[in-house]
């Protein structure tokens, strides 16, 4: 991209409403992973999109006690649902390395630019 | 907030950053494109190219009679389009019609024109009471429409996105296309809300 991004000024339009394009960071890094997946043909939108449209429906028809609905912890789990249908990725290696981040020291930095050698198993 | 209200989004960044660790080392994503994607809809695609569209419409009749024929091309000659971009359909609302948009199954929404959807849009309050009660609803985003009026929900979906040109308000005549897009808000265009006209300036 060669834009100058204009994050204060009149170009800011997602938050021109009063209200930020994603609430939290994590909601961000969901968004731009299902659609560098589509856009590189990985997976398809279209099918993406049904397994969204089915993780809405199940939370709807029964939601979790005392669970908040959250729209992108739907995307996050049709987007785990595509890629192990796909057996791209199991829903199990999800859940070791999520795990493994869980018992990082404290302190550790939870940006995206940090290396991830600590993390090979 | 209470340390068990916080648990599961803390849950939910360490899944989304582990997936992204394990996408990244198979290769079958990369940080730049992830980014990219983020910031394109973060800070450069939202309602002000919307507002251009209708203001356009606003100001050249055969830009309208081209937009409502065919959305997706007419909005692409402005240079707006992409992913969610594609099958739009403008539905032009008058002092006798009034379109309101929402996608009763997901959150379906015209992303070129209209950049990310707000989370009441993809709230399942807004997304079915709409269609049972929209008068009721548009009365609580202070839009009374009169018993002359027609109001018709329009349901989008992958197959057809909806795109509402909003009535242009009186007082307007004189202003530029440029101070006309100003006046045009997201919420104008998903059709809660009527374009409100220019302020008046004080004496």
């Amino acid at each position: 991209m060669t834009a100058v991004l204009d994050i204060d000024g009149v170009a800011s339009p997602p938050r021109q409403n009063g209200e930020l394009v994603f609430a939290e960071p994590w909601e961000g890094r969901a968004f731009g992973l299902a659609m560098a997946l589509t856009d590189a043909g990985v997976v398809s939108y279209d099918v993406f999109r049904d397994a969204l449209i089915a993780k809405i429906g199940a939370w709807e028809s029964a939601p979790p006690e005392g669970q908040d609905y959250s729209y992108y912890r739907c995307w996050l789990q049709a987007l785990e649902q595509v890629l192990a249908d796909a057996q791209l990725v199991a829903p199990g290696d999800v859940a070791a390395r999520a795990a493994a981040f869980a018992v990082r020291p404290a302190g550790h930095d939870h940006g995206h630019d940090h290396d991830h050698d600590a993390h090979h198993n | 907030m209470t340390q068990a209200d916080m648990e599961p989004d803390i849950d939910l960044a360490l899944r989304t950053e582990a997936l992204e660790s394990l996408l990244l080392e198979r290769g079958l994503a990369d940080t730049k494109t992830i980014e990219t994607f983020i910031g394109i809809y973060e800070t450069q695609v939202g309602p002000m190219n919307g507002a251009k569209v209708v203001a356009k419409a606003w100001t050249d009749a055969d830009y309208k009679t081209r937009l409502l024929q065919d959305g997706t091309t007419a909005i692409a000659e402005l240079g707006f389009k992409g992913p969610q971009g594609e099958h739009m359909v403008v539905l032009e609302n008058t002092p006798v019609l009034h379109h309101v948009v929402v996608c009763t199954l997901c959150s379906c929404y015209p992303w070129p024109v209209l950049g990310l959807p707000p989370s009441w849009y993809k709230d399942s309050a807004y997304r079915s009471r709409v269609v049972k009660e929209p008068r009721a609803v548009l009365a609580e985003w202070g839009t009374a429409l009169g018993d002359d009026v027609e109001v018709k929900v329009v349901d989008s979906s992958s197959e057809v996105r909806y795109f509402v040109l909003p009535e242009r308000p009186a007082g307007t005549e004189s202003m530029s296309e440029e101070e006309l897009a100003a006046l045009v808000t997201r919420d104008n265009m998903v059709g809660v809300t009527r374009v409100a006209g220019p302020a008046v300036t004080a004496p």
